[in-house]
């Protein structure tokens, strides 16, 4: 006995080890065999029998509550579960939701939302305008725990509600009767329809909050108003959502259930696509990407996104206060197609301002940006002398970052660059995450470090107000009055063309400081598998699995 | 015997209680804080947030709280998952670790013990060698390098077993197959340290007196080794398997991001990282009683397989 097992073990062993020892991750000719079935069947539209969408989604939510939920993973799965007033169509533009019209008054500053008359909780209650109304100041009260409840300061008094000066029923909010709701802003802010697509600003069925309270959104118990209903959530595991009969829309909804899987690597995620165990990964690592180029072209989606990777400047600290022409020396330093190809890899957009591509604005850039790379390393060596700095006093200065492979890969081949341009010595410098975001926003530690955001919205605005000298987020220090003024003024202004301009006008004014060192606009990476239809890419990849089908396969 | 056991429980009580304190105030110590995030919170949320989880209190008061509710089985909630306890993600999170485990632990047992007594049988012959080989090869692999090798040759180019999560079917009707490599994998560093620890005892058994005398008596290899020589010689595996335990809670942390398993593992390395005090303490907590239960039940077994050590 003792004989036999050990040695299938011991084969099994070997060969396991020889096998594993061979295969090479990344170019491997024999790999799996497509299957000989027609995607789509004859026709190329059938539809397959499952209708079951199986998506990775990043890290694991840390809660369905839509007003407590803060993460872009539990916006994803919100998205499906839940419907704002206004909603968005496959291609991420604006279309009407809960709300069927609505009008906006000549100053821009009252919304009258009529609602569907046929709006249902899932559990076939009708979607009143209280219900909203009743949703909107539990997400600003501040007893909510709601770590988003910013994003409601365009609405009247939200400032003061949020941070307890006023009781939530002073929100600028209210239902004048069942179908008809008035939103009030403090002023006329274009992109707020927009905002109501945001899980901040969802209804939840008050019978059942009321009744289970910090309950109410577990699987079992949440009452969603979406094209689905969550039936089951293991943590770590899997979220089950399944199609929500009562939704008005049902008849459009061709999937009969959606699965959101967490999974923090990405090179995990991968591997189980390609075993066929999901549907769509959440990203991709950057290093398989020119393996995935090459075998799985198709299925390669690469699409621009609503983000903006720079680095920071410690304006308030040496060797940085006041002192634009070493920050503009080391920005001109970079070559950044070198970057987004070498480094970056995925399709990367080299950016020289700080807004990326939103709709309807004019992406500003330095007169720089259009100027060979060496016309811009003879500048940068000239503002560096200018700023004092030899090769005999080369500046010495410190690049921090969060830990990540891609990032680290960057912060190299920046602080080469800037070596071999101009001669700087450059410290690199990680952190873990939480510690990362403490330390930048002591403004005293830093000097150089990392800054990506992505916006909340598809407008200006949502990265325009991060450099504010007032906002909590200018980790840069930055200010400038003027700057400020071209915000404040843009934030009254009616005239949405007008508006863009003068915030077209502020990007130039803060550019020219260069309190930010533009690097690339993110782009969002995944693999979609061929029977995958109505998945579009879009600039807030934001995505609603109603519009989703899955063809025979 | 009982006074025996009670004794053990009183000694574990202060070691437990060093490795709640020890714990509590390196997390607390950590830069960085469970609400921090890239968006800045409102002051009177982040106000109402910090009171809500006791964080406005001085240090010891959240230390003298914790240990009283933990005195009445209460772990708190969880600050990453905002409508969980962390008593119900353990107990969520466990049986996940515990199948894991449990199966990596058998086969480590049996497949390192059969591996060990046939190198030894074999000694210094191919067969030795070869195993041997493998178990260094097992012991030096680290299984993150494993993991990953295994996913590509089973899941990914022959489609065997899934590449990872736990699967919707239950366990008989095909949810085995979600374990079988992340519990291989688990177990192969253990197959190996418990093979070369079985061969070495073995191969001393085997030259003693007493097993010469059950040769000559004519009995069978086989009888000799199951009847006489096993059970002295797995006197040091059962002394390794507080530390083998150890061994498997450690590397589960591993696979089970690696394999998107939602155990306790996951729930630690994803815990540990948004700085979820409670859930991070709690798992602590729960797999150091659980350790210090093992050791207790391997300190059983030695006393049942070696009658030297009753006294």
């Amino acid at each position: 006995m003792p004989k036999r097992v050990p040695r299938w073990f011991l084969l099994s062993l070997a060969t396991l080890l020889l096998t594993s020892g061979c295969s090479r991750p990344g170019d491997d000719p024999t790999l799996p065999v497509a299957k000989t079935v027609q995607v789509g069947g004859a026709t190329g539209q059938e539809l397959a029998a499952e209708q079951i969408l199986r998506a990775a989604n990043g890290a694991e939510p840390e809660t369905l509550d839509p007003h407590r939920a803060s993460g872009v993973t539990a916006s994803n799965v919100l998205r499906d579960l839940f419907e704002g007033l206004v909603t968005e169509a496959a291609d991420g533009s604006l279309m009407p939701g809960a709300a069927e019209s609505w009008t906006i008054s000549d100053d821009g500053r009252v919304y009258t939302f009529r609602l569907r008359a046929n709006g249902r909780w899932s559990n076939g209650d009708p979607v009143t305008a209280e219900d909203f109304t009743f949703g909107l100041r539990r997400s600003a009260d501040p007893k909510t725990l709601s770590e988003y409840s910013a994003i409601l300061y365009p609405l009247e008094n939200a400032d003061a509600v949020v941070n307890g000066q006023l009781p939530p029923e002073k929100l600028g909010v209210r239902a004048i009767d069942d179908r008809t709701l008035e939103l009030r802003l403090h002023s006329p802010t274009p992109y707020v329809l927009g905002l109501l697509t945001h899980s901040s600003t969802y209804p939840v069925h008050r019978p059942s909050l009321q009744k289970l309270g910090g309950k109410f959104a577990r699987a079992g118990n949440l009452v969603s108003n979406g094209a689905f209903r969550l039936n089951a959530w293991v943590v770590q595991s899997h979220i089950q959502l399944l199609r929500n009969p009562n939704y008005w829309d049902d008849a459009h909804t061709t999937l009969t259930e959606v699965w959101y899987y967490p999974v923090e690597s990405a090179d995990a995620e991968l591997n189980r696509y390609r075993a066929n165990e999901f549907d769509l990964t959440y990203t991709l690592p950057n290093r398989q990407l020119p393996w995935l180029r090459k075998n799985l072209p198709k299925e390669l989606r690469i699409a621009p996104y609503l983000g903006s990777y720079v680095y920071g400047f410690n304006t308030s600290q040496p060797p940085f206060k006041d002192n634009i022409p070493l920050r503009k020396a080391l920005a001109m330093a970079l070559d950044r197609d070198v970057i987004v190809t070498k480094v970056g890899g995925a399709g990367e957009i080299a950016a020289y301002g700080w807004v990326p591509p939103v709709t309807g604005y004019r992406n500003q850039a330095p007169v720089w940006a259009s100027w060979t790379q060496e016309q811009r390393n003879a500048e940068a060596r000239r503002l560096y002398a200018e700023a004092g700095y030899s090769p005999e006093m080369p500046l010495r200065v410190q690049l921090l970052y969060n830990t990540e492979t891609n990032h680290r890969r960057l912060a190299i081949a920046m602080a080469a660059m800037w070596r071999d341009v101009l001669g700087v010595n450059t410290e690199i410098l990680s952190q873990e995450w939480q510690v990362f975001l403490q330390t930048r926003r002591t403004k005293i530690d830093t000097q150089v470090f990392r800054y990506g955001w992505i916006g909340d919205y598809d407008d200006p605005y949502t990265f325009a107000e991060i450099l504010l000298s007032t906002h909590g987020q200018n980790d840069m220090a930055y200010s400038n009055p003027r700057y400020d003024g071209l915000l404040s003024r843009a934030s009254r202004e009616a005239d949405a063309a007008t508006r863009m301009e003068l915030l077209e006008e502020a990007e130039r004014v803060m550019l020219d400081d260069m309190p930010i060192l533009p690097i690339y606009f993110y782009v969002t990476k995944r693999v979609v598998k061929p029977w995958v239809v109505g998945f579009k890419d879009n600039i807030m990849d934001h995505h609603h699995s109603r519009f989703v089908r899955i063809l025979k396969h | 015997m009982l006074r025996l056991i009670f004794r053990r429980l009183l000694e574990s009580i202060p070691t437990l209680l060093i490795l709640i304190a020890v714990t509590f105030f390196m997390m607390r110590m950590a830069p960085g804080g469970p609400f921090d995030s890239e968006k800045r919170l409102a002051p009177e949320v982040e106000a109402n947030l910090r009171a809500a989880y006791h964080l406005d209190e001085p240090l010891v008061q959240q230390f003298g709280r914790y240990l009283l509710n933990l005195a009445r089985g209460d772990f708190g909630p969880s600050f990453q998952y905002r409508d969980r306890t962390v008593t119900e993600l353990i107990a969520s999170g466990f049986p996940v670790s515990l199948q894991l485990g449990g199966f990596a632990m058998l086969i480590a047992v049996f497949g390192g013990v059969a591996l060990g007594s046939l190198a030894a049988l074999r000694q210094n012959k191919p067969t030795d060698y070869t195993t041997m080989a493998v178990a260094m090869t097992g012991i030096s692999v680290p299984n993150f390098v494993l993991a990953p090798l295994l996913v590509l040759v089973f899941a990914v180019y022959l489609g065997w077993l899934p590449a990872g999560g736990l699967g919707e079917a239950s366990f008989l009707e095909g949810g085995w197959k979600n374990l079988v490599l992340p519990v291989l994998t688990l177990a192969l560093t253990q197959v190996a340290y418990i093979a070369r620890l079985t061969r070495g005892s073995m191969i001393e058994v085997l030259r003693s007196n007493y097993i010469r005398t059950a040769r000559a008596q004519g009995l069978s290899t086989l009888t000799i080794l199951l009847r006489h020589a096993l059970k002295p010689a797995i006197i040091p595996v059962v002394s390794y398997l507080g530390p083998a335990t150890a061994g498997l809670i450690t590397g589960s942390v591993v696979i089970e991001t690696i394999f998107g398993l939602p155990g306790l593992g996951r729930y630690f390395v994803t815990g540990a990282l948004n700085r979820d005090y409670t859930l991070v303490l709690g798992i602590v907590v729960f797999y150091g009683a659980l350790i210090i239960l093992f050791n207790f039940l391997v300190d059983l077994a030695y006393g049942w397989l070696d009658p030297r050590s009753r006294e």
